[in-house]
């Protein structure tokens, strides 16, 4: 080799070198988010952290977003309604982050939606229900497949009507989320010419649900809709198991949080057979899509070590989700810039790993993904019953449908 | 709407709930009503026996009665534990150690949230027993079996414990330490000592306690929060440290609940327990069964 060569060499070295350091030092694309790590809603909280983490790995291992890192800054909101507005002006104000998720659910999320709006920037949901109904917000999207606010309800409520259901009994927690979906049974019931014998909302504090399945079985619905939280789930279950609700219910649940999460249904086991309740993603072959099958492969095993559901369907697979739209909207418009990163999201339809996605003018699906699914054959005691196609039968919606309603409610237990 | 049957359903089944009640907050009747200890953990010791229940039960199936019982020795000594540290750094200290030992047991209760949620996660646990899920058919009534194994145990506990404090030479110190810690000091008796004693039994009785918790209903990490309200009011409603009183107290909490869950609407049940509370001090303000 000559001197020139060598010195052309050390030059090109060098250059590379100095390149190498300056994207190295590049500042990565911070993500800010508080999630229920501890309280209520940290059985939710933690397996969409670490959906949105597996994204994270995944989006960095490709090279970042216009050549920079991701990084998640998360704080713990404990659950609590009254955390989040400090952490995201923390969030917003002093860790400067580039972009904002939602924590889960409504009650955390709920909070902070006058906050970003009045500071004008972009929101991605994190499963909350109907929170940008009031505000209004035009840089809100969820990532939550519920769709338009009555689908919810329609889906459920209208397979109870074509198996032969003329009342409805309306069971649901005093939380914000389940009082917006009840709202919507309500006037969906009444739409449907429904005959409401009974609507109770009984407070977050209670221990024991025997009276109330008591009151709810006088009442004799054909009907029953319940909008209840995971620890209330459980109990509720229970007492329908104990008490009963009568021989003339045609279909039982609906709008159930907890009924999803892996140690709810494995404690559970047989007690949830009949049950048509509401889900996300259901290891059904209609549910499969670019990237789904890998994700949970990643998430399985990840999931042991962080501790948090083993299943991981109900939400995880969506944070993952919440990730690539912002991945392919940054991409596109080859911006940080929250208006022109909201106009993208809006205008466009996304290919995510459950499914494509587009919204409506307020944020939310402009088609509703929600499942009502009912619980088959279920065992007691075993996890591994829920990783199989057809345990969870998907009666709803029509174009993700794996079976018929089984009617009435004890016949199908 | 009135039925007959309904409110037949509601008295029975608040009576048994009652019960539950009477189990999860009789020894906060010993520690808050007899030894004038703040302690606001009592809640999170009931949900850290209940997961040390789950673990029994899960890993060797050991039905949840027999592991509450096992770990009751365990709770006794971790109640020893905990006053003795308590009295060390605040009692013995000074005339404000109430309200600064409130500040210590939340600052105990937050502990153990904190370990069961490194331990076990946040996810909600549950025990199996043959007992679960299931109900005994009585007429027309159908009324759970874990409820009425929490009602049987619950009235065992307390018939048990009152026993103990009105017979036995132990629990006669323990109620005198409570009437008069300085007059059995003169006798030549050691007040820290009955008390440490007393604290162990206040903390022990949680290990069924515990037990019944998690066959009554799931557990997570942050139940001790439904309960903390609960059991202090039904222990102020009763009369401070009386152990009867702890057990009517918690029945008519649970009958009252039950029924206005049941015949008006459940959204009225919350503010049952603390009417009840005020309508009884208003009237006794020393309480149900209180001297």
């Amino acid at each position: 080799m000559n001197r020139r060569m060598l010195i052309g060499w050390a030059t090109a070295v060098v250059a590379l070198g100095l390149t190498s350091a300056v994207y190295a030092e590049e500042p990565p694309i911070k993500i800010g988010m508080s999630m229920p790590q501890t309280g209520g809603l940290a059985g939710g909280g933690k397996p969409s952290l670490l959906g949105i983490q597996i994204w994270r790995d995944d989006v960095n291992a490709k090279g970042g977003l216009l050549g920079r890192k991701v990084e998640l800054v998360v704080y713990d909101d404990k659950s609590s309604a009254a955390e989040t507005p400090a952490l995201y002006a923390k969030l917003i104000d002093v860790d400067k982050v580039d972009l904002l998720f939602a924590p889960y659910a409504t009650v955390p999320t709920a909070p902070i939606m006058p906050l970003v709006k009045q500071r004008g920037l972009l929101l991605m949901g994190n499963f909350s229900f109907q929170v940008n109904s009031k505000i209004h917000h035009d840089m809100w999207f969820n990532n939550a497949p519920w769709g338009p606010a009555d689908s919810w309800a329609t889906g459920f409520l209208g397979l109870g009507q074509k198996a032969g259901g003329k009342s409805v009994a309306l069971l649901s927690a005093d939380q914000e989320f389940a009082q917006n979906l009840i709202t919507t049974a309500r006037d969906v019931a009444k739409k449907m010419g429904l005959n409401i014998v009974f609507d109770q909302s009984y407070p977050p504090s209670t221990a024991e649900f025997s009276g109330i399945i008591r009151a709810l079985g006088a009442a004799k619905p054909d009907i029953v809709f319940v909008a209840s939280y995971p620890p209330d789930s459980a109990g509720i279950m229970r007492a329908v198991n104990e008490i009963g609700v009568g021989d003339n219910v045609k279909i039982f649940g609906g709008a159930m949080v907890g009924l999803q999460f892996a140690s709810v249904m494995e404690n559970m086991g047989s007690l949830l057979n009949g049950v048509v309740n509401y889900n996300t993603w259901l290891p059904e072959p209609s549910m499969y899509f670019d990237g789904t099958k890998d994700f949970f492969e990643k998430y399985t095993k990840r999931a042991v070590e962080a501790k948090v559901d083993p299943l991981g369907y109900y939400i995880a697979p969506y944070g993952y989700a919440m990730g690539q739209m912002i991945e392919e909207a940054v991409n596109a418009t080859k911006s940080l810039d929250q208006k022109t990163l909201a106009k993208y999201l809006r205008e466009n339809t996304h290919k995510t790993i459950v499914g494509q996605i587009s919204y409506a003018e307020d944020g939310e699906w402009k088609q509703s993904a929600t499942l009502e699914a009912q619980f088959r054959g279920i065992k007691d005691k075993n996890m591994d019953q829920f990783r199989q196609a057809g345990k969870q039968v998907i009666l709803f919606p029509a174009n993700l449908k794996t079976g018929d309603l089984i009617t009435p409610f004890e016949a199908a237990r | 709407m009135f039925s007959v049957d309904l409110l037949r359903d509601a008295v029975v089944l608040g009576l048994l709930l009652g019960c539950f009640y009477a189990a999860v907050s009789i020894g906060l009747s010993i520690s808050f009503g007899l030894l004038d200890v703040p302690q606001v953990a009592h809640p999170a010791f009931l949900v850290l026996a209940s997961y040390g229940v789950f673990w029994l039960n899960d890993r060797y199936d050991i039905d949840p009665l027999v592991a509450g019982l096992i770990i009751t020795p365990l709770f006794f000594v971790l109640g020893v534990i905990t006053y003795r540290i308590y009295h060390e750094t605040f009692e013995r200290r000074g005339s404000d150690a109430a309200v600064r030992g409130i500040a210590f047991f939340f600052g105990v209760a937050f502990i153990i949230e904190v370990l069961i949620i490194l331990q076990f996660g946040v996810d909600q646990q549950s025990v199996t027993a043959s007992y679960i899920g299931k109900a005994w058919r009585f007429g027309g009534m159908r009324i759970p079996l874990r409820q009425l194994v929490a009602f049987g145990v619950a009235l065992a506990l307390t018939g048990v414990l009152a026993l103990y404090l009105s017979k036995t030479f132990m629990g006669r110190a323990i109620r005198a330490v409570a009437q008069d810690e300085e007059g059995l000091r003169l006798m030549g008796a050691n007040p820290v000592r009955i008390k440490q004693f007393a604290f162990g039994i206040a903390t022990a009785v949680l290990g069924l306690a515990g037990a019944l918790l998690i066959i009554v209903a799931p557990v997570e990490p942050t139940l001790d929060r439904v309960y903390i309200g609960r059991t202090f009011c039904v222990v102020v409603m009763a009369g401070l440290g009386s152990i009867s009183g702890t057990l009517l107290a918690s029945i008519i909490l649970g009958v009252a609940e039950t029924i206005v869950l049941t015949m008006f609407g459940a959204s009225w049940a919350p503010a049952i327990s603390f009417t009840l509370l005020l309508a009884v001090l208003a009237v006794r303000p020393q309480g149900l069964l209180g001297r």
